[in-house]
């Protein structure tokens, strides 16, 4: 058994390493490419490429985020080459150690140096080439790479598979939102001054490495909370918006949920851009984003599944829309809520709508001067880690300010209701001492117990200008775009505020008035079904039919054992209660514990089987209690072959190497229940006789647990007499009984027999086979070395004269011309087993 | 017989007289007639019930079952009222992220006390609990020797196998349904009738709840099928009762281990015990079958072969014991 669960545990171990380690081993080259010269200097461009384990491949160009470096990409770019892929990665100008400066994913600098690589990877013989010059090639990149990886499909037809992810679409509008639509909203200034400082190396105001009219713009626009001109034609030129309807390859965009800066309406604008011009469009809203982890095998699995089809022709491209939801399912290895997949078959939308009652009087929200204190819903780098921690720890929530929030609370939920995406409300907006207005929208999740979260941390900006004091406007208003499940009897919280910290805020003090135009949210949803492989059915149904074919074949077994049994019975045989013939037992080993043994044993007999240890007896009664299965030979008892299970076996009672008794029971109720077993009726088990054989007294209603040796002996041969059987096999029974127990024993069996029973007696000891028994089988060597009477065999069938003088003896008959000799006196049994035996020897 | 029958009987001079009894009994002894020895009245239901329950071993483990519920429920009030609600705050808060979604709802009512039992004890305790009632059935008759005994009766094998596996599985289903019965009522008298809420958030009605746990008990006791079968197949095949309950235990324990590496995907789906835990998509607003359905075949797929092994077997086997 160790044995066994050692040699697992090691093969467990093999196969896990095997599996583990079975990834090829890959070969990469680092090398500097000529990009885009560049104010007349020459600029080198650090690349990696990582080649697969067989080539020619087709290729992957993989760009990083902004602020990284190609060395963020080696895990990803690896896995891809395990994949089959030649992969690019590389450096953008002004990052790391590749030259130049930062222009944003401008044409003509970073998209045309994209363009120059992928010149480049037309020149490498492992790359599969579609016509010369032009490699098959996928590109993708996350963020700053994932909006490159537009671009460059827009500006490059070369390009054959995209995958962009949590990009965007519009930098303006992600830099500057506005929820109303129309103008150039509130400035997002945490995560552009996170992202300044990032590429600037934490070099405060400094440019150092960004291109100087793009730095000028960015300065003059984060001093005054409003984009100029110069700065939005610039945005304007990196932004995938206006280009969309020339991408041609087929498009994956992974959007996170868990993102402030790119939320996943820009990827909802790209899609919808560029599924205008009958491109393919995937669309995955996967978890996490810029404010919340992402793993990158899951990122190279959406890439694998979109590219295989488009640049390896292996399967076929699932244009399905995948919904991440959060906290709908629950691990089955920890326990924990975690997210499951929903897929909308018929690809990306974001058209249902559920209407939604929200009610609230008008209410009056100020803001502070100062823009101080402001709510905190997320922090470049922390992510909505803020608003959980708030709920956490039981602190007041931060995510609304008392004061500064205008709530609109729907009933609960009369079922649950799944919001995917961007809900829309009309809103009244009264400003009543400045023209413009500043306000953050968000919709919240508020539990059964009062709970309330800010679901991703995402609240949608709003910026009115031109408004009249005193004058309601009614807006409508482009709510965050957010996945979360709402479960039935939970409430959903529209809620109106005049601050958010991650936004630039107008520093004088404001009040305005907030209404509900209409009293409903339009929440978005989507109607889809969870991602599940395979067919669940199959799984059951082959189960079930496992089973059935189990039940079946052990039905049929039994038939046909049933039908075999009735075959074997001998009627001329009917009369004798054990009949052996050419009986051999080999172990598995080889060894022969019985070696052709044959013998009759008649009605009324005391049979003794006689021999040494080791002769063979145990294993010859064992044989004829079905016990084991000769290996050839058979075994009759009145005359029906015994085999395991034969029922005339019923007519038996047997004790067979030492006693088996139920430890935990006392000696009268291992005996009840013993009887009960059998299933005959218990006026036939004879239990008196039984116990008074056992001769226990009081102590058979004690535990067998507590008996000797001797009394569970005692016991067991009770056991075996239980309803007085016809044969009864006992098995060296005399064993730990005392010599006045085994005269005793040696009369309850002689008057047994007398009944017309018929008794089989084991034992290594001659004196008692002697005294006991009618007939004998002496076995050695698993051979039968005599069979007959005892007085036969003692004797050797005939009469003995005795003389005192055989010497004188021989004289008188040599005189009388009788021809004599001598031989030692056979006295008893004794001296023919010691002869017998001895002789081998 | 001697004055002290707790001691061997060591009758002095004469044979004691009630052997004398016996003597005469055997000589007035009727021939022997038809014993009406039927193979499908050996070893009945109640006789193998009354052995398995009279044991120590199965009073001992109702006791475990029952003080279980009432220790934890204990551990947790204790816990609460020493004042860290800090976590059942975080688990009303939907996200649970830090903590398993069923502990920090397991004060909430009865139906997630019981919800939280059941997902506590399901890797372990029940497997163990169902390994040995399953593994111990055959292997300590072998070790008491009492299996040669019944197979001499003869008790029919394919039938003694039948009737222990009818009774070990009874008493496994038996704890199973015990526990979350128990728990319901200990997490009631505790904390309270309240409705069932889903770590996923939301309230069940208490019919639905009750409902819910049915699925869940159902689904446990079915996953359990699979620790039963192979704790049988391996008593049929050793005589040392611990070798059979080990054994089983320590390949389920290996099968959990091989699952928590997802370097293995996909063939991780195929270990007996991947789907373990799929109750779990029970709690949700509406119950998804998918994984129960692959977990309930893939438990019948292994436990038809580990039954049709130990049948097999035990038909073959030289009993040695």
């Amino acid at each position: 058994m160790a044995a066994a669960a050692a040699a697992l545990l090691v093969a467990a171990g093999v196969a896990v390493a095997a599996v583990v380690t079975s990834g090829p081993t890959i070969r990469s080259t680092s090398q500097f490419v000529a990009g885009t010269p560049e104010a007349g200097a020459t600029v080198g461009l650090d690349t990696t490429v990582y080649f697969p384990a067989t080539t020619s491949a087709p290729a992957v160009l993989l760009a990083h985020g902004f602020g990284g470096s190609k060395t963020d990409l080696d895990s990803e770019a690896r896995s891809l080459a395990e994949h089959g892929y030649v992969v690019l990665a590389y450096t953008a100008r002004g990052f790391g150690r590749s030259g130049g400066l930062i222009h944003l994913d401008a044409p003509s600098y970073e998209v045309a140096d994209a363009g120059m690589l992928i010149s480049y990877l037309a020149t490498l013989p492992q790359v599969v080439k579609d016509a010369p010059g032009d490699p098959r090639v996928g590109v993708a990149g996350s963020s700053y790479g994932g909006g490159l990886a537009l671009l460059l499909a827009a500006n490059d037809k070369r390009v054959d598979a995209v995958g962009a992810d949590i990009t965007w679409n519009d930098l303006s509008q992600a830099l500057f939102p506005n929820a109303a639509g129309g103008q150039p909203g509130v400035f997002k200034k945490l995560w552009a001054g996170e992202l300044f400082a990032s590429a600037s190396g934490r070099k405060g105001g400094a440019c150092v490495r960004f291109a100087p009219q793009l730095c000028a713009a960015y300065q003059q626009a984060a001093s005054t909370g409003e984009p100029d001109a110069s700065i939005l034609s610039l945005l304007k030129a990196s932004s995938p918006a206006g280009v969309l309807s020339r991408i041609t390859a087929p498009t994956l965009l992974t959007q996170g949920e868990q993102d402030s800066l790119f939320p996943l309406a820009q990827a909802g604008a790209n899609a919808t851009g560029i599924a205008a011009n009958s491109t393919p469009v995937k669309v995955i809203w996967r978890s996490g984003g810029h404010d919340g982890g992402t793993s990158t095998s899951d990122l190279v699995q959406y890439l694998q599944g979109w590219f295989d089809p488009v640049l390896f022709h292996r399967g076929r491209a699932d244009a399905s829309f995948d919904v991440t939801v959060p906290g709908s399912g629950i691990s089955a290895a920890t326990g924990r809520t975690v997210s499951q997949s929903l897929q909308v078959d018929r690809g990306y939308s974001n058209g249902l709508l559920q209407r939604v009652g929200v009610f609230g009087p008008p209410q009056t929200v100020y803001a502070p001067a100062g823009g101080s204190p402001a709510a905190v819903t997320s922090v470049p780098g922390l992510g909505g880690l803020l608003s959980t921690a708030a709920t956490a720890t039981g602190s007041p929530n931060l995510t609304a300010i008392p004061g500064q929030a205008a709530m609109f609370a729907s009933q609960p939920l009369p079922a649950s209701l799944l919001v995917a995406g961007s809900s829309t409300a009309t809103l009244r907006v009264t400003a009543h001492e400045a023209t413009d207005a500043t306000l953050f929208a968000s919709i919240h999740h508020v539990a059964t117990d009062g709970t309330d979260t800010l679901p991703a941390g995402l609240v949608a900006p709003i910026r009115l200008t031109g408004l009249t004091p005193g004058e309601a406007r009614t807006v409508t208003v482009t709510l965050p775009g957010v996945v979360r499940n709402l479960p039935a009897g939970d409430r959903l919280v529209l809620v109106v505020a005049t601050t958010d910290l991650a936004y630039q805020l107008p520093s004088q003090p404001r009040s305005y008035t907030i209404a509900m135009a209409g009293s409903t949210v339009d929440v978005a949803t989507i109607d889809g079904r969870i991602i599940r492989a395979g067919q669940p059915w199959i799984w059951l149904l082959t189960g079930l039919a496992a089973m059935a074919i189990l039940i079946l074949g052990a039905l049929v077994a039994a038939v046909r054992r049933g039908r075999r049994r009735r075959r074997t019975v001998l009627a001329d045989l009917s009369g004798v209660p054990v009949a052996m013939e050419g009986l051999v037992k080999e172990y598995g080993d080889g060894y022969r514990a019985v070696n052709d043994v044959s013998f009759r044993v008649e009605r009324g007999q005391v049979v003794g089987l006689l021999g040494p240890n080791g002769a063979g007896k145990t294993t010859t009664l064992r044989v004829l209690m079905g016990l084991i299965r000769p290996t050839s030979g058979t075994v009759r008892v009145f005359g029906e072959l015994v085999e395991a299970g034969a029922p005339v076996l019923s007519r038996i009672g047997a004790f067979i190497e030492g006693p088996g008794l139920l430890p935990h029971l006392s000696g009268r109720e291992n005996l009840r229940l013993f009887w009960a077993a059998t299933g005959q009726p218990s006026q036939d088990a004879e239990f008196d006789t039984a116990l008074e054989i056992a001769g226990l007294g009081e102590s058979v209603d004690r535990r067998v647990k507590t008996f000797s040796h001797g009394m569970r002996q005692r016991l067991a041969i009770a056991q075996a007499m239980l309803g007085l059987p016809e044969v009864l096999v006992l098995d060296e029974p005399t064993n730990g009984l005392d010599p006045l127990q085994i005269a005793e024993m040696r009369e309850v069996l002689r008057r047994y027999a007398a009944t017309g029973r018929t008794v089989v007696i084991s034992s290594h000891l001659l004196a008692e086979v002697e005294q006991t028994c009618s007939h004998v089988v002496v076995m050695h060597n698993g051979k039968l070395v005599a069979a007959g009477s005892v007085a036969e065999i003692a004797g050797a069938g005939g009469v003995q004269l005795v003389v005192k003088n055989p010497q004188q003896a021989q004289e008188i008959l040599a005189a009388a011309g009788v021809d004599s000799q001598t031989v030692p006196a056979r006295r008893s049994l004794e001296d023919i087993f010691i002869q017998m035996v001895g002789a081998d020897e | 017989m001697t004055d002290h029958p707790a001691k061997a009987p060591r009758p002095q001079g004469h044979p004691a007289p009630t052997r004398r009894g016996v003597h005469d009994k055997l000589n007035q002894l009727a021939e022997v007639h038809d014993n009406g020895f039927r193979p499908e009245r050996t070893l009945r239901l109640r006789v193998e019930f009354v052995r398995q329950l009279r044991r120590r071993r199965t009073q001992l483990t109702v006791i475990v079952l029952l003080a279980l519920p009432v220790i934890i429920a204990l551990a947790f009030q204790v816990s609460s009222s020493s004042g860290s609600s800090g976590a059942a705050r975080e688990g009303a808060s939907g996200g649970g992220r830090s903590a398993p979604a069923l502990v920090t709802l397991a004060t909430t009512g009865a139906t997630n006390f019981t919800l939280f039992t059941e997902f506590a004890s399901a890797g372990f305790l029940l497997v163990v609990i169902v390994a040995l009632f399953c593994g111990d059935t055959v292997a300590s008759e072998a070790s008491w020797s009492s299996l040669r005994y019944l197979l001499a009766i003869p008790v029919p094998r394919a039938r003694l196998l039948r009737q222990k596996l009818t009774v070990a599985l009874s008493l496994s289903f038996g704890a199973n349904l015990l526990l979350p019965t128990w728990a319901y009522l200990i997490g009631g008298a505790f904390f309270g009738w309240a409705p069932g809420q889903s770590p996923l958030g939301g309230t069940f009605t208490t019919g639905v709840g009750l409902q819910r746990l049915l699925v869940v008990v159902c689904y446990v006791s079915a996953q359990s099928l699979l620790v039963a079968a192979l704790a049988f197949l391996l008593s049929v095949l050793t005589d040392a009762p611990l070798g059979a309950v080990g054994g089983a235990t320590m390949l389920v324990v290996v099968s959990n281990i091989l699952d928590s590496i997802t370097a293995l995907d996909p063939y991780r789906q195929f270990l007996p015990t991947h789907f373990q835990y799929s109750w779990l998509d029970a709690l949700g607003q509406s119950i998804v079958w998918d994984d129960m359905m692959r977990g309930t075949g893939l438990v019948l797929i292994y436990s038809a072969m580990f039954f049709a092994l130990a049948w097999w077997r035990f038909q073959e086997k030289d009993i040695l014991s």
